[in-house]
């Protein structure tokens, strides 16, 4: 499984005063089984990409392969693409909508035509998985709580068995807790199932910790493309676009400048805690 | 009557205080005869002053949205009483200017705005309040300014950023005139920018215009600055203190569902493998410092 | 197609008739409707052609604008000018299958048609130089008189809520819809019994939203005092100025030249 974005361009209100291009000439690749985090504010474009991703979006210019075939080919299965990439938005009150969480889950399968036996089988294994407990099953989705609310909505797309999950900012309006918690299970999905994540977010804490990958956005464009630890180093031009290195960033960078022996390039509080004991030696 | 209510009190009586307030919602079941009762707050007392900037933190679910809906009368108490100015909230007859001396702003921004215009939002509270047409404008004017708004007046709301609709929010409260605003959980909706505008924007009113602050949130970066913070917990307040006292105990924290601010986690973790730092420490500097010197 | 629709929406400029108080061009374009029926003739529609003319002119919205508008009801339009050709008993003209085109239908249908155009454009330059939240104004001022029968003041309200939350709720079914897609949901193939089915899926979280944003919004309003329409004042009163006297004096003139117009020719 592979995604890649040959030169996208994106734009709208094309040919008016207010033609305003939200994705310039964007190309990236995401292999199969990687774990990207996609980060920029709001109105960077990252919501934008990541709707190409599935074909929600059609580029205005560029192309889009999913395992090297031309999505937008006369002919190719858009539905099927939607099935291998799914795509979680970011407020699950906008996909539930069936009287119990079972039957919500069982959507996604039940479009793509199993019988359905096959559909409970395939939601119950996708419950499962997100660590809904069974007796939320046969409750009213809007009963749930928050965090339970999203399990159930990435289920739903679980459900149809993709080969990469991209979700849209899945811990939005979550508390601390609930969303450890759920990004805690993403990872745990990408381990055990071995696909492709993307996280569309706008916490660099948050994506220091989980992803391998960061991808930063900003006004269309992608001006950073690395590993954390790649990415954060231009902490000072992140902060001029408006987005800021994790706290962790700064500190070790203020100790090295006051002469300590620390690594700068620690993202996660485990390696700066490590890094500041070993320079003052513990 | 209420003159009698009032006289039972005595006067260094803060600006919102709530006594043993209990709130219990009831939920019909399918097939149950008798509501399921749930108590979403559990014998709380808190003492606001005036002028202050108070925190309330919580998980989702805690019981710090009902607190708030408590204050400004949008919900009457099972048990116990809020007074807000020393007005029992439960007084029909004060509701009002109950309502208009604690304004509240709302988590979702597009929920609570009204007009198709900025400037007419605004307006929409003092309207409310039967205030002169002349003195709607200056308070709109005023407010828009305190917010650092004014260049949107004209505009529609819904070609707003997050982060401006909920100052536009804020600016329609103000233009009433509170002594106190309530914020529930103002910033869960917005961005790392959005939100830092608006923490901007009431810490400037609180000490610019010393209007009372209560925010309510669960993100406790937003609360280091505050002068008290209430932690809340199944409906009971489970820590109070500074911010530095509640930020030192990090383990409680976790506890209730809450997490701390990396450079405070990080200090707390060079602490435990034995590094003397002081207690809550809030800023990258004051670690920096800190580290620095037991070097 | 439904972007096209010029109906209903705001052109902001700075214009005289921009500024001219919502009631009179709420009452203008109620005496310019009754004026299109009562000229009768070419000179008439002259006269109703030159008057609109200048009001688009003084309230410098571009007249493509206005025209892009007419595009929705191109078809309303036809059917109309089709039935009064083919209806209208006289003198034959053209004869094809079963239909006959008379000279006085053919003369019917072009009025019927000039008049309509007229119509649409009047009653679209009133609202795309009224904002939505002054029309309602205006409204309730204009039915004041009504208050005793009905709800005014009431009605007012729900009209500025919904024009503030219809393009919200339009941006959220956008959403939702894509978030059903992302499932494998197809709103567009299959017949009408399975293309209603694939609503459901659309409308239920789009109703359970909308009554949420309502409840929230009512919590909102009762904390900022809302309590009706007693006892509130208002930011922007309607007061009439020197300059809505002298529009509805340009008024009454043009429908007293108009009649004049029917008299005497």
């Amino acid at each position: 499984m592979s995604i890649e974005l040959k030169n996208v361009t994106y734009a709208y209100g094309t040919g008016s005063a207010y033609e305003t291009v939200a994705l310039a000439d964007i190309s990236m690749k995401i292999p199969d089984g990687q774990f990207v985090g996609i980060i920029g504010h709001t109105g960077s474009g990252k919501s934008t990409l990541v709707q190409h991703f599935n074909g929600l979006m059609r580029p205005t210019k560029g192309q889009v392969l999913f395992d090297g075939e031309d999505i937008w080919a006369g002919g190719y299965d858009l539905r099927h693409l939607r099935s291998q990439v799914g795509l979680v938005f970011q407020y699950p009150e906008h996909q539930l909508f069936e009287t119990d969480v079972l039957a919500d889950v069982c959507f996604g399968p039940k479009n793509l035509g199993f019988s359905q036996a096959e559909c409970e089988e395939l939601a119950l294994s996708a419950l499962r998985q997100v660590g809904l407990k069974e007796k939320y099953y046969k409750l009213s989705p809007f009963e749930l709580s928050g965090g339970q609310k999203r399990r159930v909505a990435i289920a739903g797309v679980l459900a149809m068995n993709p080969k990469m999950l991209v979700l849209d900012e899945p811990t939005a309006g979550l508390d601390p807790k609930g969303r450890d918690d759920i990004l805690d299970k993403i990872k745990e999905l990408h381990e055990t199932r071995g696909i492709s994540i993307a996280i569309v977010s706008h916490s660099m804490e948050d994506m220091a910790k989980y992803v391998e990958r960061i991808v930063v956005m900003n006004h269309g464009h992608m001006p950073f493309d690395g590993t954390p630890r790649e990415v954060f180093s231009h902490y000072r031009k992140l902060e001029k676009i408006g987005l800021a290195a994790p706290q962790i960033t700064y500190i070790m960078h203020a100790l090295a400048e006051k002469g300590m022996a620390v690594s700068t390039d620690a993202t996660t509080v485990e390696e700066a805690k490590e890094s500041i004991l070993k320079a003052l030696g513990h | 009557m209420n003159r009698l209510r009032r006289s039972e009190y005595h006067k260094s009586m803060g600006i919102i205080k709530t006594s043993k307030l209990i709130f219990d919602y009831l939920r019909y079941g399918e097939d149950e005869e008798r509501p399921e009762v749930n108590r979403a707050i559990d014998g709380v007392d808190i003492d606001v002053e005036p002028g202050q900037f108070i925190a309330i933190l919580g998980h989702n679910g805690s019981g710090k949205s009902t607190l708030a809906k408590h204050i400004n009368a949008l919900l009457a108490p099972t048990e116990g009483t809020v007074w807000l100015d020393q007005m029992d909230t439960r007084d029909e007859a004060h509701i009002w200017d109950i309502r208009q001396e604690a304004g509240m702003v709302f988590q979702n921004p597009d929920n609570q705005i009204i007009a198709t215009v900025v400037e007419e939002d605004v307006g929409f509270g003092p309207e409310n309040l039967g205030v002169p047409t002349p003195e709607i404008w200056k308070r709109v004017g005023e407010s828009l300014e305190a917010v650092g708004m004014s260049a949107y007046r004209k505009r529609s709301p819904n070609k707003l950023s997050g982060g401006q609709k909920q100052r536009v929010a804020i600016a329609g409260i103000m233009a009433m005139q509170p002594k106190c605003i309530i914020l529930d959980e103002p910033t869960a909706m917005l961005d790392p920018n959005g939100r830092k505008e608006v923490l901007k924007a009431v810490h400037r009113l609180n000490r610019e215009a010393h209007v009372t602050v209560l925010l309510i949130t669960h993100y406790m970066e937003e609360v280091t600055d505050a002068d008290y913070v209430y932690v809340m917990d199944h409906g009971k307040v489970v820590m109070q203190g500074m911010p530095r006292e509640i930020f030192s105990r990090v383990e409680e924290l976790k506890e209730y569902r809450l997490d701390v601010p990396q450079v405070t986690l990080l200090a707390y973790e060079l602490k435990q493998s034995g590094i003397s730092l002081p207690d809550g420490i809030l800023s990258t500097e004051e670690l920096v410092e800190a580290l620095c010197q037991s070097n | 197609m439904l972007k096209d629709i010029t109906i209903g929406q705001y052109y902001p400029a700075e214009s005289l008739i921009h500024r001219l108080d919502p009631r009179v061009k709420i009452v203008a374009t109620m005496i310019f409707i009754i004026s299109l029926f009562v000229v009768e003739d070419w000179v008439g529609y002259l006269v109703s052609a030159l008057f609109l003319g200048m009001c688009i002119l003084v309230s410098k919205v571009p007249f493509g604008y206005i025209v892009k508008g007419l595009k929705a009801i191109v078809i309303l339009l036809g059917i109309t000018m089709f039935f009064n050709m083919v209806f209208t008993p006289g003198d034959p003209l053209v004869q094809f299958w079963r239909i006959t085109i008379t000279v006085q239908g053919l003369r019917m249908a072009a009025k019927m048609g000039v008049r309509l155009i007229f119509l649409i454009i009047g009653s679209s330059l009133m609202t795309l130089t009224t904002t939505p939240n002054q029309l309602t104004n205006a409204i309730e001022r204009l039915l004041k008189p009504l208050a005793f029968l009905i709800p005014v003041h009431e009605i007012a309200m729900m009209m500025s809520i919904a024009l503030r939350f219809i393009p919200i709720l339009m941006e959220e079914t956008d959403k939702i819809m894509k978030a059903q897609m992302a499932r494998g949901a197809d709103f567009e193939s299959g017949n009408l019994v399975k293309k209603v089915r694939s609503m459901v899926p659309l409308l239920v979280p789009l109703f359970i939203s909308a009554f949420r944003r309502a409840n929230d919004l009512a919590m909102a309003m009762e904390a900022r005092c809302y309590h009706g329409g007693k006892g509130r004042t208002q930011m922007k009163p309607l007061v009439y100025g020197g300059r809505d006297y002298a529009a509805y004096g340009v008024m009454w003139a043009y429908l007293g030249i108009c009649i004049a117009v029917r008299i005497v020719l």
